[in-house]
């Protein structure tokens, strides 16, 4: 049994240490080994070898982040139904159950943001004094 | 059951009634309520007194327990013994005279009904304060007459100086009350309960030497509450200045009644403070030294309202004086008898204001003793009840306690006599200057309605004969008298200051007006010094309420309401900008200066443990 | 039911059941059953149903923990526990929560932000707080913790048309999101030390440690902060006045009783629980908050000229006395903490209703000014406002005076004269800023003459909050018998 903590987080000390000098050794070397090109075609984006038109910092419609966060959110949810089925046969009806009340909040979340409109890409801007 | 509790709540369904429904109401209900509830008090109170005679030993009723926690105990209780009756009658009799008073006062004022139910609300705290059987109910009575004086001082409240009045009145007493508070914890720690009889027995069963340092600690605590609210040394400073009220509030609260409520504590509490002697000596000297400096002040001020309240200080020191020395009673009687002239000195002096349509400058006045008569004869009363001639008010209970400090120390009393000396200078002086030689103002001068010299004749009778009252006497049960001290030298020598301070008035003012400008001439830096009352309200702005106010400010270390107000200031085509900027600097700065603030803290915290070792 | 969810598991759950139950059902029927504006005071209602179901099996437990005569009942393994602790804060949360509610309808028409959502967050954040009483394990803790700071991100910008709305909830997201860090971060190492995320267990093993060990005063301190933020004691109090600003004022009485009575037990649980043991380490930190909360709360308070700020930095003070309660640490001062969250949830209440009756079309009401010839307009709710404010200063008769005297008393019973010579200073100073709004609404004239106009919920919930006050002032008897049993040791 490691008697101090410096014992004890050593090893821990180490991989960060290997970490990081593996990090930058990969840099370092690609940085001195590497053959340097520098020119107006080669800074400019890639985009799949279309040229690109127009500047990048563009204004996107706040609906964009809103689908992307709702796709998240919604993601992330899904995510637990993975350890659910591995667990499912020792829980049995338990578990069952668990997930049928946790399915039906995602959905009441669901419905709310379907009849809030949110996913509603065609709707066209409110003007404020509607609201 | 005697349902004293009746007591302070009939002027409470006064407030509520007249508080909630008083807007709508006419006059003549407002009236109504308000006084018919004050006469109910004083009618329940006379009869509750008769029922209860003799009273030898206190009568107390238990409602129902407040606070009980363990052994502890604190009840809403009220109790009465004779020391409380003395107080319940002069604050109902008083307060209804007042009232009666007022109604005729403040007739043509705005805000009428709530004045008078903010009055009503101050009676009943009063009544509570008087009634109270432990120190907290004492405290909420305390607490309470503090509200309605903070609200009736400001009751002209479009005036700027009366705003600051009240503002002033309620940071003073705050130091007291803090005081105050910081006793009542002591006498809890010291003996586990706060009931006055509990209290008092425990005190006394204990060896003195045991208790001294531990009652001198509480007794001074208690002082330093009794002396914000009854304005002596070094927190006299708001009672001047809460004149900016209307008079009949001067006359009940700052006069008469609340006033009195640090002198009935200390009474109350003399069990205490006769087994702290220390404590006893600094409450004498106190009173002393502030009945000196107030009476001094008072010898040159042009404000006939101001001289009596300077007046007023200076009597309540004198009360404290005769407390200091051991004569509780006497102190008490002093209170009766001040309570009587004094209010009818204010009341006159109400009556003067309202018949020349509010001058208060003296120099305004005179030659009114034919254009007001009832108003000048009574006053008169009043003037050489004060001045301590006999066979009047004033004289037996400034004696009492003149012949008290002497036998405790004899150097007090020859300074009690200056005191007495320079109170009728001041008093006659008023006068003179106000009903004597010929009227320098310009208003017509008409006497008040009836409705207001009734009150002032009931006092004047009172003042007059109000000496007759032994209160010494009815106290023995709670105040066993000691040794009379009969000296017919030293009340020889009181009374003849007395009349030549009144002798010293009537040359500078009326044989020889002119005297009295050469004199303040002659005598600059002294005059000036008195005329600014030693600058004492300077010193404490710049030592105390200034540095507070700052450290407001720099708390709040962004400065956003600065900010802005300062925009304001710098004109609209700034403004609009600044303000802009201010936010812009919001949306980008603040939130990471925040951060900041709660890692910084956090480090700090844990640098804090790191050095301590986890405060092993 | 299973092995892992049993009766007793549900039993301990069905408040918490109802309340999420009732809160997805007003999302829902907002739009689905309700959807015209006229038909929100059934929200309202169904709002109503679910406090009431709440309180039903709130008071289920009450009387099944009377009627056993046991001290607690723990369900889900120890991750949840019902003891009289949780159920004196429940009740409280009912209370705050549909007092809330009630005051809410008509300010949220004249503010023209009315939407279903609010009720929904209002239980929702009820159910957090819940949690927050209740739980007994770190994770169900914070879990709660975040359900109920969640709900409140959003109420507090619900405004949102209003700049300073949205600045005061984007401020509060952030600088919240930033102490759950610090939290969350003190919680790992907790679990790191012990082994389990149990309260008791983790009391346990903290208990066999050295107390200077640096892990655990790591860990102690960064609880500390996260905690401290949340009750918003200095130094971690910088977002309260911006939040308490910016929100809709009934919001802002929420945040200010619900969130911080939640914290409150939250840290009462923590700091009378695992953290103990380490008593020591951590109460010079807890002396310190306290006498800064208490010093920057009062004086920042003197020179503000908006209510909502001016409250802001009394509820900071308020947080210093909770505090110096737990630093006595004896009976008396627990006790006195509980008592004094629960008299400062009616006062505070009391006010912000005040405030809340006064807004109007054109009128904003907080700014003192506004408030002034209050009792011309209407006697009856200066009357309430003046009683409130005497309790928040803690002046006799009224409730606060009672808290105030718990809390005194716990500091003297310890020793600690000092400290409690510094808390009676500290209510002389504050009385002066609770008096400038008496004096504004007593002594001046009304700037504009028009009448409040008031709703029944209104009216319903002034008479709460004003009963509330001035009962447990006068009769203090049954809400302290309640307090004392919440006594967590």
């Amino acid at each position: 049994m490691p008697e101090s903590y410096v014992e004890l987080y050593f090893p821990v000390f180490l991989q960060v240490l290997i970490a990081m000098a593996v990090a930058g050794g990969m840099i370092g070397g690609s940085y001195l080994l590497g053959r340097k090109v520098k020119n107006r075609i080669k800074d400019t984006p890639y985009e799949c070898g279309i040229t690109p038109t127009g500047s990048a910092r563009g204004r996107f419609s706040v609906k964009f982040y809103l689908v992307a966060m709702l796709f998240i959110l919604f993601d992330i949810e899904a995510v637990f139904l993975y350890p659910w089925a591995v667990v499912y046969r020792e829980l049995k009806l338990f578990a069952f159950v668990e997930m049928f009340i946790f399915i039906v909040l995602i959905l009441c979340g669901f419905f709310y943001i379907w009849k809030k409109g949110a996913l509603d890409w065609s709707q066209q801007e409110r003007p404020p004094e509607e609201r | 059951m005697q349902h004293l509790w009746l007591i302070p709540t009939l002027p409470l369904a006064g407030f509520l009634v007249n508080g909630l429904a008083g807007r709508r109401a006419s006059k003549t209900f407002v009236n109504a309520v308000a006084i018919g509830s004050v006469f109910l008090a004083f009618l329940w109170t006379v009869k509750t007194l008769f029922a209860l005679a003799p009273l030898e030993t206190p009568h107390i009723e238990r409602y129902f327990t407040w606070i009980a926690s363990g052994d502890l105990r604190i009840g809403f209780d009220f109790a009465v013994d004779r020391l409380s009756a003395v107080m319940l009658m002069v604050v109902t009799g008083v307060g209804l005279l007042i009232h009666i008073y007022a109604a005729g006062y403040m007739a043509h004022e705005g805000g009428y009904y709530r004045f008078f139910a903010f009055l009503n609300l101050f009676m009943f705290f009063m009544l509570v304060l008087v009634l109270a059987a432990n120190y907290l109910l004492l405290f909420v009575g305390w607490e309470g007459v503090g509200l309605c004086s903070y609200l009736l001082i400001g009751f002209y409240f479009l005036r700027k100086s009366a705003a600051d009045a009240g503002k002033k009145a309620f940071i003073v007493n705050r130091i007291g009350d803090f005081g105050f508070s910081l006793a009542v914890f002591l006498i809890f720690v010291a003996f586990g309960t706060l009931d006055f009889g509990q209290v008092f027995a425990k005190a006394a069963s204990l060896p003195v030497e045991h208790t001294a340092g531990l009652l001198t600690a509480v007794c001074l605590l208690l002082m330093l509450g009794a002396a914000g609210k009854s304005a002596q040394v070094p927190l006299y400073v708001w009672l001047p200045d809460a004149m900016e009220g209307p008079t009949p509030v001067s006359a009940l609260i700052h006069a008469a009644t609340m006033v009195t409520a640090g002198v009935y504590m200390v009474a109350r509490s003399a069990t205490l403070f006769t087994r702290a002697p220390l404590a006893l000596d600094v409450v004498a000297l106190i009173g002393l030294f502030t009945a000196v400096l107030a009476a001094s002040i008072g010898l040159v001020q042009n404000d006939i309202k101001k001289v009596f309240a300077y007046s007023t200080v200076s009597q309540l020191g004198y009360m404290f004086l005769g407390l200091g020395a051991g004569a509780f009673s006497a102190g008490i009687f002093h209170l009766v008898t001040h309570a009587f002239f004094k209010a009818l000195l204010f009341l006159g002096a109400g009556s003067v204001i309202h018949a020349l349509s509010g001058e208060q400058d003296l120099r305004q006045m005179g030659g009114l003793r034919s254009k007001i008569p009832v108003t000048f004869w009574t006053m008169l009363c009043a003037a050489v009840a004060i001045a301590g001639v006999p066979p009047f008010s004033g004289f037996y209970s400034k004696d009492e306690i003149l012949l008290a400090a002497h036998h405790h120390a004899p150097w007090m009393y020859w300074v009690g006599v200056i005191t007495a000396g320079m109170t009728a200078f001041y008093v006659f002086r008023a006068m003179f200057m106000a009903f004597f030689g010929s009227y320098r103002g310009r208003a017509h001068a008409h006497e008040s309605p009836l409705v207001m010299t009734a009150p002032l004749m009931a006092l004047a009778a009172l003042s007059l004969a109000g000496g007759k009252i032994d209160v010494p006497r009815i106290l023995e049960p709670v105040f066993p008298r000691g040794e009379a001290h009969h000296s017919p030298a030293l009340v020889a020598i009181s009374v003849g200051a007395g009349f030549a301070g009144i002798a010293l008035a009537w040359l500078l003012y009326v044989v020889r007006p002119a005297l009295a400008g050469a004199l303040a001439e002659r005598t600059g830096f002294l005059y000036r010094l008195l005329y600014g009352k030693y600058f004492l309200d300077e010193i404490y702005d710049a030592l105390v309420v200034r540095p507070i106010e700052r450290v407001s400010r720099v708390l709040l270390w962004r400065g956003m309401d600065v900010g802005l107000i300062d925009g304001a200031v710098n004109g609209a085509g700034n403004r609009a900008q600044g303000i802009g900027g201010v936010l812009r600097k919001l949306q980008s700065g603040y939130i990471r200066s925040y951060a900041v603030w709660v890692l910084a803290g956090a480090v700090l915290m844990l640098v804090t443990v790191a050095l301590a070792g986890g405060g092993r | 039911m299973s092995q892992y969810y049993t009766a007793t598991d549900h039993f301990v759950l069905v408040p918490a059941i109802m309340l999420a139950l009732f809160g997805c059902a007003i999302l829902l029927f907002d739009f689905w059953v309700f959807p015209e504006p006229k038909q929100r005071k059934w929200l309202l209602a169904f709002l109503a149903l679910g406090e009431a179901f709440a309180g039903y099996g709130l008071w289920q437990q009450h009387t099944y923990i009377a009627g056993q005569g046991i001290a607690e009942l723990t369900a889900f393994q120890g991750s949840l526990v019902v003891d009289g602790f949780s159920l004196f804060f429940n009740w409280m949360f009912i209370a705050a929560a549909s007092i809330v509610a009630l005051m809410s309808y008509r300010y949220l028409e004249v503010e023209g932000e009315h939407h279903g959502e609010y009720y929904s967050l209002i239980l929702l954040a009820q159910c957090g707080m819940y949690f927050l009483a209740s739980g007994a394990d770190l994770i169900t803790l914070f879990v709660g913790l975040e359900l109920m700071a969640l709900c409140f991100y959003i109420m507090v910008g619900f405004l949102r048309s209003d700049k300073r709305s949205n600045e005061a909830a984007m401020k509060y997201l952030l600088l919240g999101g930033f102490s759950s860090g610090f939290l969350a971060y003190g919680f790992s190492l907790l679990y790191g030390l012990s082994g389990s995320t149990k309260l008791s267990e983790i009391g346990v093993a903290i208990a066999r440690r050295d107390p200077a060990d640096p892990v655990l005063l790591l860990a102690m301190v960064t609880t500390t902060v996260g905690l401290l933020f949340k009750i918003s004691a200095v130094p971690f109090h910088m977002w309260a006045p911006d939040a308490y600003e910016g929100a809709p004022t009934t919001v802002t009485a929420y945040l200010s009783v619900g969130s911080k009575a939640a914290s409150i037990a939250f840290l009462l649980r923590i700091f009378l629980g695992p953290l103990a043991s380490a008593r020591a380490a951590w109460e010079p930190l807890l002396v310190f908050a306290a006498i800064a909360s208490l010093t920057v709360g009062n004086l920042a308070a003197i020179s503000q000229h908006n209510i909502k700020r001016l409250l802001a930095y009394s509820s900071i003070s308020h947080a210093g006395y909770m505090l110096l309660g737990l630093v006595a640490g004896n009976e008396t001062g627990i006790k006195g903490v509980a008592v004094y969250v629960l008299v400062y949830t009616f006062t505070n209440l009391g006010v912000f209703l005040v405030i809340v009756a006064l807004r109007r079309e054109g009128l904003v009401g907080d700014n003192i000014d506004d408030l002034a010839g209050l009792m011309h307009k209407s006697p009856g709710y200066a009357l309430l406002m003046l009683i409130c404010l005497l309790s928040l200063a803690g002046i006799p008769p009224t409730a606060g005076f009672i808290g105030k005297y718990y809390i005194f008393l716990s500091l003297i019973q310890a020793g600690r004269y000092v400290l409690a010579a510094a808390a009676a200073l500290y209510v002389a100073v504050a009385i002066y800023y609770y008096f400038r709004i008496v004096r504004s609404m007593f002594m001046s004239d009304a700037e504009d003459a028009g009448a409040m106009e008031t709703t029944f919920g209104v009216r319903v919930a002034a008479a709460l909050t004003g009963l509330g006050t001035l009962g447990i002032g006068i009769f203090p008897e049954p809400f302290l018998r309640f307090a004392g049993q919440s006594l967590i040791r």
